[in-house]
């Protein structure tokens, strides 16, 4: 505990020594550094706070040193977190790299995959995209079809990719990929990196309701792949893909409160937006509903703190099973709360009918539609909660 | 603050689960029922419990206390709530005990708390007046005389209350109804001239009564804390009385959802175990997800009573409000999943629906929470 301590005070005093005032602000999207060869920084000071924390291997804060990562314990990890949050201090980069496939490959990656793919992402030099969904295989996600096929020594990869967020921006990309069609469907699929500069790779972007469309296709015609870039072994990609669902589904349930631009919250909202009388919410039904969500959300904020617990003290947390579920279904409720608490104000798409706030919350409720079916939809976490909690029997 | 049970409070409640499963189980309970017992719980089970240190959970040492905390309290109430089993834990050794604890004099407390915590003695809180909880809306009186006090008036939902040897009197000294101000705290025996008392039989086949005074004359050192400062006292002591009842709940709501969970792998319909049918595994799934949640709420208020009384308010509001929906959803899909033989007297899972109604009731339901939470949180 004590050491802890020490610590903290080090790392507060690091923190108010390095990171520049500018980057202690509230983050617009445009403020983000998402890294990679397209990559530019938004400022200067941007510039000087990522290369200052990945000198110190804090933008990987927990991954080995031989890597360039922090070497912290997941402790030390909590206290960084918690010690930026003190100062709002801004995310120095972000990207799916480190939030997902950097674990991966320490995992399951061997050392020549871990002195490549590793250190790029801790350096910022590669901007990763997903390859999971298809167009036939969303929720079902195991009956993916785009083929990975031995040609002695490359693979020729064949098919397409839906949801690859921010596609058209990304290097690589991590795909599974069928390498044996002939065997029961998890058990033929392998995880394959891909270089999306190589011959053949092309992406078109999604427009969705909320009027991004951050979110591509990616397709795959005849294109080369080394042996090499394959993580674990062949036809046994199901398991690592797993083990990454794990880690999407934790960022995805943790989303609401990591939010990296300011929105409105159902309380502030309802104080903007709503008659009191006598100090109460003149709406009894809006009220009731508020006081529904504020309660729901303390109790999420509570089991997040439990999971942390019980996962220091070596439990298997049921708890951690159910959140991505209860997570995202209470974004979408807060979404609609909003809405009904802002009434036709809340409505506003663009224009300046509306402020800019009011046009982001309608947005944000759109984009919480598809928070409940990215990762896992609500009925598949429902399935795996039945399956895996209760031990219910298949059918 | 903690949200994982330490090791004394899971081997408390290890010892807890052994313990009820022998000499406490849900047959006790309908044997009561069946027999319509006086009391309408074993003395003699009382007194084990109180030999095992459980009437006395939360009181310090020095009044004979095992010090243990709400957590460890909680354990114990969620076993108890397990086995539905009865007995005046709560109404005698938390909501009494916490009461004269929080506002007794050093000599009330040397003489009641020691005789409580040995089981020897058993108390009530005789609050309610109406059929919805509004805890400052007394209209009993409490008049000085001299040195004695007269009171008049009549309560309902009294826990424990035809059986408990001395009743904690929330009378009304000055002020007009629903002032929290004007409140005064009377400790009568329950012998006392002018006490009458109906005991009511309700559908957990648990124990309540409904009591009036009819100048009932006790002597003004009956009186806890100050005269028209109850509130002050009582509003913490409901609040205590609200996470144990929270804690309770939870054992009845995870008793009827893991027997529900068993049955699901046992009864076969159209040639399948029902347990394989989607339209039940996600209801049951949505359920532990919101089980989940109760847990940390729980938890959390547990040890806020301990750590944090300031917080108390509005952590025992949240987490009386949870448990309340959590059981309700529960026990009526509990039911629901059963189908027939569940509708059935037979099958205990009728016992766990009732006893969920009624301690909804207890010191607030679901609407009062909220309601009190969102005041809480300033609209």
């Amino acid at each position: 505990m004590e050491d802890l301590e020490q610590f903290r005070l080090e790392a507060r005093t690091w923190l108010e020594a390095n990171c520049p005032e500018s980057q202690r602000q509230p983050m617009k999207r445009e403020d983000q550094y998402w890294g990679g060869r397209r990559g530019t920084f938004p400022s200067e000071d941007a510039k000087v706070w990522f290369e200052r924390m990945r000198d110190k291997g804090w933008t990987t804060p927990e991954w080995p040193t031989q890597y360039g990562g922090g070497g912290l314990t997941p402790q030390q990890g909590r206290i960084l977190k918690e010690e930026m949050k003190r100062i709002n201090a801004r995310t120095p980069v972000f990207g799916i790299g480190i939030w997902m496939l950097g674990p991966a490959v320490l995992e399951y990656g061997n050392e020549a995959q871990k002195q490549q793919h590793i250190r790029a992402i801790v350096n910022g030099e590669t901007r990763w995209a997903q390859g999971y969904s298809e167009p036939g295989a969303g929720s079902d996600l195991a009956s993916v079809q785009c083929k990975a096929e031995d040609k002695g020594d490359h693979y020729l990869v064949n098919g397409s990719k839906i949801w690859t967020t921010a596609a058209d921006k990304c290097d690589w990309i991590f795909c599974l990929v069928r390498t044996d069609p002939n065997v029961k469907k998890q058990e033929g699929i392998s995880f394959l990196l891909i270089d999306m500069d190589d011959p053949g790779v092309s992406t078109s972007p999604i427009p969705l309701i909320s009027g991004e469309s951050e979110f591509c296709q990616t397709f795959f015609d005849n294109v080369k792949v080394p042996k090499e870039n394959l993580i674990g072994e062949l036809n046994k990609g199901w398991s690592v893909a797993k083990a990454l669902l794990v880690h999407e589904r934790k960022l995805m349930s943790e989303m609401g409160s990591e939010s990296p631009r300011p929105i409105l919250v159902p309380n502030a909202a309802a104080r903007e937006y709503l008659e009191f009388e006598n100090g109460k919410i003149a709406d009894a039904k809006l009220r009731s509903d508020l006081a529904d969500y504020d309660m729901r959300m303390q109790a999420i904020a509570l089991t997040h703190f439990r999971t942390f617990e019980e996962k220091a003290a070596g439990i298997r947390s049921a708890a951690a099973m159910v959140m991505k579920y209860v997570g995202t279904e209470a974004e979408k409720t807060k979404s609609e709360l909003l809405l009904a608490i802002m009434g036709s104000r809340g409505l506003g798409w663009e224009g300046d009918g509306f402020t800019p706030q009011e046009i982001d919350t309608a947005r944000l409720w759109a984009m919480s539609k598809a928070m409940t079916i990215a990762g896992g939809s609500s009925e598949v976490q429902l399935n795996l909660v039945a399956k895996n909690v209760l031990e219910l029997p298949q059918s | 603050m903690a949200l994982v049970l330490n090791e004394e409070q899971r081997l408390l409640q290890d010892t807890a689960k052994d313990f009820l499963a022998s000499n406490a189980p849900v047959a006790a309970l309908r044997k009561l029922r069946d027999e319509s017992d006086a009391i309408g719980y074993a003395p003699d089970l009382w007194q084990k419990m109180a030999e095992m240190g459980w009437a006395s959970i939360i009181l310090p040492e020095a009044y004979g206390g095992l010090e243990f905390g709400f957590l460890g309290l909680g354990v114990v109430l969620e076993e108890s709530g397990r086995t539905l089993a009865a007995s005046p834990l709560f109404a005698s050794a938390v909501v009494g005990a916490s009461t004269i604890l929080l506002g007794g004099s050093e000599e009330q407390k040397q003489r009641l708390l020691p005789a409580i915590a040995s089981g020897e003695l058993t108390v009530a809180l005789a609050l309610e007046e109406s059929h919805h909880h509004q805890p400052t809306h007394i209209s009993t009186t409490a008049k000085m005389q001299g040195d004695t006090v007269v009171l008049n008036g009549s309560k309902c939902f009294v826990l424990d209350g035809h059986s408990a040897d001395q009743l904690i009197v929330v009378a009304r000294s000055s002020g007009a109804a629903r002032d929290s101000d004007g409140l005064t705290l009377v400790l009568v025996d329950r012998a006392t001239d002018g006490v009458k008392c109906q005991r009511t039989i309700m559908m957990d086949s648990r124990n309540a009564a409904n009591i009036t005074f009819e100048n009932v004359v006790v002597a003004a050192d009956n009186i806890i804390g100050r005269v028209g400062q109850g509130w002050e006292i009582l509003e913490p002591v409901l609040d205590r009385a609200r996470v144990a009842i929270a804690a309770e709940m939870m054992g009845v709501a995870l008793e009827a959802f893991e027997r529900t969970t068993a049955y699901l792998k046992e009864r076969e319909q159209f040639g399948a175990l029902i347990g394989s049918f989607q339209a039940l595994q996600h209801r049951q799934a949505h359920m532990q997800s919101e089980i989940e949640l109760s847990r940390s709420v729980l938890l959390q208020a547990l040890s806020t009573v301990d750590d944090a009384p300031q917080e108390l308010p509005l952590l025992a509001s949240l987490a009386k409000a949870k448990l309340n929906e959590l059981a309700k959803l529960i026990t009526n899909e509990a039911v629901q999943m059963h189908g027939g033989i569940g509708v059935t007297d037979e099958l205990d899972i009728g016992f766990f629906l009732k006893r969920a109604r009624v301690a909804m009731q207890i010191y607030g339901d679901t609407g009062f929470h909220k309601d009190r939470y969102a005041t809480l949180c300033g609209y």
